[in-house]
């Protein structure tokens, strides 16, 4: 493996981390703040790519696709909390569980209803359809960069809402104790809509952006779910300081793996997570 | 476990198992041409059955959710499977053994690293290593891969030359099921009975206060979990039989949550329930295949109906009917939290009328 090859690995492992983050992150927080196991959460993430593959058909444009998709996703999100999860907060996770199982199935089904069983394509949208010529015969997609910049600068504002508002205080406080945060005037449901809507957008969202990079294919969402609940759990439950670095270790990991050790390449991220768990049962960063 | 069951819960039970047992008796008449077939989905659902059970020890009992149950079951074919020879059927008196000790070995070792966590963290942690067992599976060359493993014979029960119970033949697999659920069943029960079922019984009540009494409570576990692996796994052996195949497909997540599936529609912590949701399932889900190519659909909904109208299952019907709810005695906390609510009523009522 030569430098420029391992670069372009390590960019694209990065990609994949930064991508896995965005659902990774929705998915800790629903955890950490509301105690809800959301198996639902990658058929969002299927959702959001089949609403901007449609989206992009109808309106001829992907950018406005998205803005389109994107207050679709938030609306089923609210939508999902309401009717269903209402319910939910003070039982056990088996119910969770099996609720949200039931909602994979409802959701799958709907989308083989609605789109198909076929395996459908996004063009990668102008003006970032073009590749950097790296060395004479690799080049790396300038796309691949915008989605990397994107997810970073989500991150970032992740960052910022949870550190330096007051909303990020309150969010901050009921990962550590809901009951008290209640106790001191919070409204916990309003803020549970708010959290379940926003982690609903954000995997829908990644969806969105991934979809030029991959094929839009049902049953997409089952595989990228089980992975991030190895970024979960590898990172420590409701945080997401450790859904972002077990994200890129988890990105990381697939990419060079499947590189390097291809017949493990499906087993590795497992075995990271069984090493972590040996040494800290509760993450890296709980 | 500590309560009793009101005696309609045996009778019921005895009713059933016995129409299941009689059923080369009426079945021929009901169904006609197609008794072949309905008798072959009798054994399946015989089968999940002691699966279904062996997740309740776990979920219902102890009250560990495992999203990764299908892994052991997935355990128990994939044995049968390749120890199987390819030209001859193998002999049951070594093949069950074989199950149950690399079942066990297995349990043994994903146990130590899952039962250190709780809640949130156990669902996750048994879904993944379920998919790192479903990984590993269906891209090794050793197990087919996706194609998974053919079975050509049924292994073989003898004794010297004899042979003992001929399990090609689809009646006699089909009450040597009948007679490991059973089996499965008369065990489970003694257990959550016995000593070691009254600490699980105490631990899903609270594990700390089990701890303060000086009991190691991940030791219980861990032994919960390995014979709930183990039941599962000749479980998945019996299915395997059945199917004259082992796929990745049987021990997928997708199959971890089927089986939970049949927990809440059975009752869970019952042990009898899920014998009750394994079939209720299996029925739904012949009926939806009929009904609709989009069957998923029906049985999200189902699944979501159950959860939020019918938390207890059919058991809790038949333990509890909607009639009589006062005289509730299922599970524990209606027990314990009654003679509270006796004594604190009169006390309420006093104040309302001062």
């Amino acid at each position: 493996m030569d430098l420029a090859f391992f670069g372009v690995q390590l960019l694209n492992g990065l990609q994949y981390g930064l991508l896995l983050f965005l659902i990774a992150s929705g998915l800790t927080l629903i955890f950490g703040i509301m105690g809800i196991i959301n198996l639902a959460h990658g058929a969002m993430y299927m959702i959001g790519a089949y609403l901007v593959y449609d989206l992009t058909l109808r309106l001829g444009n992907f950018w406005v696709a998205i803005l389109v998709a994107v207050p679709i996703a938030i609306a089923l999100g609210l939508i999902i909390e309401r009717l269903f999860l209402d319910t939910l907060y003070k039982r056990d996770h088996l119910y969770q569980v099996l609720l949200t199982f039931g909602l994979i199935l409802v959701l799958n089904e709907a989308q083989r209803i609605i789109w198909g069983g076929d395996v459908h394509s996004v063009p990668v949208p102008a003006p970032f359809d073009a590749s950097l010529q790296l060395t004479d015969n690799l080049q790396y997609s300038v796309y691949r960069l915008f989605v990397m910049g994107v997810c970073l600068a989500l991150a970032a504002a992740i960052y910022w809402v949870i550190r330096h508002t007051r909303l990020g205080i309150i969010i901050r406080a009921g990962a550590v104790n809901r009951d008290m945060v209640e106790g001191l005037g919070i409204n916990v449901r309003t803020l549970f809509t708010l959290i379940f809507s926003a982690g609903v957008a954000l995997t829908a969202f990644a969806g969105m952006i991934a979809a030029p990079l991959s094929s839009v294919a049902p049953g997409m969402g089952d595989s990228i779910l089980i992975t991030c609940f190895v970024v979960v759990v590898i990172g420590g439950i409701g945080s997401i300081k450790g859904a972002f670095w077990g994200a890129i270790l988890i990105g990381m990991a697939e990419t060079f793996g499947s590189v390097l050790i291809p017949s493990l390449a499906s087993m590795v991220i497992y075995l990271i997570m069984a090493a972590v768990l040996l040494v800290k049962p509760r993450g890296l960063f709980a | 476990m500590l309560h009793r069951y009101p005696k309609r819960v045996a009778i019921i039970m005895l009713v059933l198992t016995l129409l299941v047992a009689v059923f080369p008796l009426w079945g021929p008449a009901v169904f006609g041409d197609q008794v072949d077939f309905i008798q072959e989905k009798l054994t399946l659902m015989v089968i999940l059955a002691l699966f279904a059970m062996s997740l309740d020890l776990l979920v219902g009992i102890v009250g560990l959710v495992s999203l990764g149950h299908a892994l052991f079951f997935g355990i128990g074919a994939y044995t049968l499977a390749l120890a199987s020879p390819d030209y001859s059927a193998a002999s049951l008196w070594w093949m069950l053994p074989l199950v149950i000790a690399v079942s066990a070995m297995t349990a043994l070792m994903v146990g130590l690293l899952v039962i250190r966590t709780k809640g949130i963290f156990f669902i996750m942690t048994t879904l993944a290593f379920g998919q790192m067992f479903f990984y590993f599976i269906s891209t090794s060359q050793f197990a087919g891969g996706t194609d998974g493993v053919f079975i050509m014979f049924r292994p073989s029960v003898t004794v010297g030359e004899a042979t003992l119970l001929d399990l090609s033949d689809p009646q006699t697999f089909f009450y040597f099921c009948l007679g490991l659920l059973i089996a499965g069943y008369l065990f489970l029960r003694w257990l959550t009975r016995s000593y070691f079922g009254q600490v699980l019984d105490g631990i899903h009540d609270n594990e700390h206060r089990m701890q303060t009494l000086g009991y190691a409570t991940h030791g219980y576990k861990l032994a919960a979990f390995v014979i709930s692996g183990v039941i599962a796994a000749i479980a998945g052996m019996l299915a395997a039989m059945q199917y004259g195949f082992a796929n990745p497909a049987q021990l997928g997540w997708h199959a971890s949550g089927e089986v939970l599936m049949m927990l809440i529609l059975g009752g869970m912590g019952t042990i009898f329930g899920p014998i009750l949701g394994a079939f209720a399932y299996e029925i739904l889900l012949y009926v939806f295949e009929h009904l609709t190519i989009h069957w998923p659909i029906l049985m999200g909904l189902t699944i979501i109906g159950a959860v939020l109208v019918l938390p207890r299952g059919i058991a809790g019907l038949i333990i509890a009917p909607p009639g009589e709810k006062s005289a509730d005695t299922s599970r524990r906390k209606s027990e314990t939290v009654s003679p509270v609510d006796a004594s604190a009523q009169p006390v309420a009522a006093q104040n309302k009328e001062g």
